[in-house]
């Protein structure tokens, strides 16, 4: 009777678990279909280990689950009094499994993985486009260094779905509003770096998962082979939108690679026209709630009011407490009086959302986003959450800040 | 010494209530003390497990907010390993190791209060800005991962200057009961307990010792480098200044690693105890363990990179952590061979303690197994920090440490209170626990296989089916401690049978020669070892 329970309950572990194995199409065991050189070579290293440890792990179990079968004191065994091997048979014995160990890692495992380490590393050879990822909190930016084209990628899944209450589209968080476009059947060399904290590039079908690291040049290679679309995650955790930075690569043919960066181009170009002149307040204040959205409401809200005791609000004279050290510099700037948010100056006000306020987790915009986008946010964030000023910030404004030091860099200088 | 100390043993005089577990400076008084402290912060550390595994139930926010959801998986970690593993380790190293070296109390007894007393208010400052942000200052506890990874942690909110505080007193409180045991050891066996007749557990927790002396000052340098970073102005962490983030993983990880065997070295040396006195065998390759034991204490410190591989590091740099961790599964081995070797041809009999001894076996050897997987310098920029990463050191660390620790809490729980525990509910704890434990993160695996990143709030819609399940068998593991809590409670009342003893049939070491419970001062003659 006992016995029969005993092998009930062994019966449910082995179904439990076999029956935690989702019934997915693709085998449970296997990464997304890789598509890259790397990845593929990392697909085998990963089939051949696996099946490696399962035989390692089959064969302790099986001595042990045979000595809890056989050896037990319920059927009558006696314990033998070994301690250890005493012939010399008995050390041959003992110790061919560590010699077949020391194979299994340095031959079976080793040497496949040493293979591995080489190709990944080898970045530059035969490298026909370089492509410059720049991780920020929380959203991907995209640049062709030799092509003078660059954009910002920002997770496009609606927020009524992020808050549950509307239905999940089937990329629900894998989606994004621009995708990196790469060419297939060329080696891209990618240049990874951060303007904030340490996020990290994974592309599970690539193969590759790469650290961006501020301050410092990381680098990694992919070589797709087939078209497609291709997503991945934010992998190191990078505060509270980590989560909410998908990458999605669009994986075109030579040709049309060629075709969608000539028109990037001149798309990108078009618009610099646009945003070069100027513009209504209705236009500014319309355009400034989408950039907005997208670029500051994930740390102040999508009302203004932030978070309270790290982000400060944009809403008219709420109340917020924070270290001195973040409270003087709002401070500093004309930004905070008695213990609450007030409006400063234009100028201050550009130059925060251009260059960041150092040393705070408010980063710098500038290198993100266009003349026109920073005007809009600056126009649609005076003009919003209780502030009236009927200031419109022109994207000239913003040109202009770009090239006047401001304070801010007179400070820079000093440090230096 | 012209007064008569009050608490001269002889007197028979001890404070009673609270002040003896206040001013207790006996060894067995404070491990029960680290031990019961071990299991409220696991308690905690559960229910923020629960909580993680409530708000990934399902694709799309439910339960917690982002904001919460990182500060709850921060402490789940923070709570689980230093405030609930290595007090409970700790613990049982109190209590058991006067006892088994033959030695009236721990060497320095006096400095054994004050490491444990050190404890409580670490845990304190961890949790306590839950209540600052309640009164509307700061944004609540730490939430930068338990790895507190800069720049992350030079940016956020003041949760972050607790847990370094936090972490300055768990050095100090580590690194004195480090000492004292070591000094314990070397100094305080009874004649004829010699260093190669030690038992096990006591030789593996030296090895902790040596490296928690070794290695924790790393990190309590590293945290003091993180407040300078974040008050002081330096830039120890920050390349503006001509500092680099990725010191801070160097540092984090020169202790971090060690630390897993920091964590699963006591364990080990519980299978010693447990598997022979069940298969009523002597420990096969007594000397083979030890000598694993050193050889993992050497390789644990020179192979910590290995938690970087995806930083970006040298061709060099990755071929020397990949195969000097790929060294580590030798020792490791030894230990495995000896363990099914202790249990071979035995006279197997299956109570709780051997039940989960067998569970720690197996499970720690799929930890273990997966981790050698993960060496690989390449294939880890699949596994790391996905779901894989996560279900590994699971099986690493609840499979091993975990599972350890409750097979000798029902080794020697009688030892400890004097009464056995109930039997059926300590098999319904370990097969419920088994179970639940495999459901929970078997799974894992297969999400971390798919490409699920770990520490995220909601995921991606093909996640779900497995996220589900992994759920489920975390509410059935949190539900089966409730079992393990009911025996500690059994068996401190004396609700069950009184315990010999020896308690189990062949149990062998000198905490066995005396009563069940064991008298204040446990030696009234000193033992002498043949």
């Amino acid at each position: 009777m006992v016995k029969v329970r005993r092998f009930t309950l062994t019966a449910i572990v082995i179904g439990a678990t076999l029956a935690s194995t989702p019934a997915y199409a693709r085998n449970p065991f296997e990464f997304q279909t890789p598509v890259t050189p790397v990845a593929q070579e990392t697909l085998h290293i990963h089939n051949l280990f696996l099946a490696t440890i399962a035989l390692m792990f089959a064969a302790g179990m099986g001595f042990l689950l045979y000595a809890v079968f056989r050896h037990r004191k319920s059927r009558g065994h006696h314990a033998a009094l070994f301690t250890g091997p005493r012939t010399a048979a008995q050390w041959v014995l003992v110790t061919i499994p560590f010699l077949i160990l020391v194979a299994i890692d340095y031959v079976v495992m080793g040497i496949p993985a040493y293979h591995a380490v080489l190709a990944m590393a080898d970045t530059k050879r035969d490298a026909t486009l370089v492509v410059k990822i720049t991780g920020s909190q929380w959203k991907w930016r995209y640049e062709y260094p030799d092509e003078h084209l660059a954009f910002t990628s920002n997770l496009a899944t609606p927020r009524e779905q992020l808050a549950g209450s509307a239905p999940t589209d089937p990329d629900y968080l894998l989606e994004v509003d621009r995708p990196l476009v790469l060419p297939v059947g060329e080696k891209v060399r990618i240049l990874l770096t951060s303007t904030d904290v340490i996020h990290s590039w994974w592309v599970p079908a690539f193969g590759v998962k790469q650290d961006a690291i501020p301050g410092f040049l990381r680098e990694t290679w992919v070589r797709i082979e087939s078209p497609g679309v291709y997503r991945g995650q934010c992998a190191e955790l990078c505060g509270v939108g980590h989560a909410f930075m998908p990458i999605v690569v669009d994986a075109k043919p030579e040709p049309e690679f060629r075709k969608w960066l000539a028109a990037a181009k001149s798309d990108a170009e078009r618009t610099a026209e646009e945003s070069a002149g100027h513009l209504s307040l209705d236009d500014l204040v319309a355009r400034g709630r989408k950039a907005y959205a997208t670029s500051c409401g994930a740390c102040h809200q999508e009302n203004g009011r932030g978070l309270p005791g790290l982000i400060p609000p944009i809403a008219a004279g709420e109340p917020y407490t924070a270290t001195p050290e973040l409270t003087d510099k709002l401070a500093q700037r004309g930004f905070y009086r008695d213990g609450r948010i007030v409006l400063g100056s234009v100028d201050q006000h550009i130059d925060i959302v251009l260059g960041g306020i150092p040393g705070t987790p408010m980063p710098a915009f500038g290198p993100q986003l266009d003349d026109a986008d920073i005007a809009a946010i600056v126009t649609y964030e005076r003009n919003s959450f209780g502030n009236h000023t009927g200031e419109a910030v022109q994207p000239a404004d913003v040109a202009k800040a770009r090239r006047a030091p401001a304070d801010r860099d007179h400070h820079a200088e000093e440090f230096r | 010494m012209s007064h008569v100390p009050a608490l001269h043993p002889h007197t028979g005089r001890e404070p009673r209530g609270l002040a003896r577990w206040l001013f207790t400076t006996n060894h067995k008084d404070i491990g029960i003390l680290y031990m019961l402290f071990g299991a409220m912060s696991f308690a905690i550390g559960g229910v923020f497990a629960l909580l993680i595994r409530a708000q990934l139930f399902q694709p799309g926010r439910h339960v917690l907010t982002p904001e919460l959801y990182d500060q709850v998986i921060t402490l789940h970690g923070l709570v689980m390993v230093f405030a609930a593993l290595m007090p409970v380790t700790a613990g049982f190293a109190n209590y058991l190791i006067p006892m088994m070296i033959g030695a009236p109390d721990m060497a320095l007894p006096r400095l054994n209060n004050w490491g444990f007393w050190l404890l409580p208010p670490a845990a304190v400052l961890l949790l306590f800005p839950f209540a600052l942000e309640f009164f509307g200052i700061g944004n609540g506890p730490i939430d930068t991962g338990w790895t507190i990874y800069a720049p992350l942690s030079v940016q956020a909110g003041l949760g972050v200057d607790f847990a370094i505080f936090a972490v300055f007193l768990l050095g100090a409180s580590s690194l004195m009961a480090s000492i004292n045991i070591v000094v314990t050891i070397f100094n305080l066996r009874a004649p004829g307990m010699t260093m190669m007749k030690l038992p096990l557990f006591v030789w593996s927790w030296l090895m902790t010792s040596f490296l928690l002396i070794a290695v924790f000052p790393a990190l309590v340098a590293g945290a003091g480098m993180l407040l300078a970073d974040r008050h002081f102005g330096t830039h120890f962490f920050s390349a503006a200044g001509g500092g680099d983030p990725v010191l801070w993983q160097h540092l984090f990880w020169f202790f971090g690693h060690p630390e897993v065997y920091i964590l699963l070295f006591p364990t080990a040396g519980v299978m010693s105890h447990i598997l022979p006195t069940f298969a009523r065998k002597p420990i096969y390759g007594y000397r083979a363990q030890i000598y694993a034991y050193w050889a993992i204490t050497v390789l644990s410190v020179i192979v910590w990179a290995h938690h970087m591989f995806t930083s970006g590091m040298p061709v060099a740099g990755q071929l020397f952590f990949m195969y000097a961790t790929m060294a580590i599964s030798v020792p490791l081995a030894v230990l495995f061979f000896c363990w099914l070797g202790t249990v071979w041809r035995g006279s197997l009999t299956f109570e709780t303690p051997m039940l989960f001894a067998l569970g720690y076996v197996t499970l720690f050897g799929i930890g273990g197994l997966t981790g050698l997987v993960l060496a690989d310098a390449v294939a880890d920029q699949q596994y790391h920090n996905s779901y894989f990463l996560v279900a590994h050191f699971h099986y690493a660390l609840f499979g091993g440490p975990i599972m350890g620790m409750i097979a000798a809490g029902y080794y020697w729980l009688p030892k400890m209170t004097g009464h056995m525990y109930s039997e059926r509910v300590g098999k319904w704890h370990f097969w419920l626990t088994l179970i639940g434990f495999n459901v929970t993160f078997m799974p894992q695996f297969f999400l971390g296989i798919a490409g699920m990143p770990r520490r995220i709030p909601d995921y991606a819609l093909q996640f779900a089916d497995l996220n589900m399940v992994s759920s489920i068998g975390a509410l059935i593991v949190g539900a089966a401690q409730l079992l393990f809590l009911y025996n500690i409670v059994a068996a401190g009342r004396g609700w069950y049978a009184p315990a010999s003893s020896r308690v189990w049939e062949a149990a062998e070491g000198l905490e066995f020669t005396l009563p069940s419970p064991p008298p204040h001062h446990s030696f009234s003659e000193q033992p002498v070892i043949s």
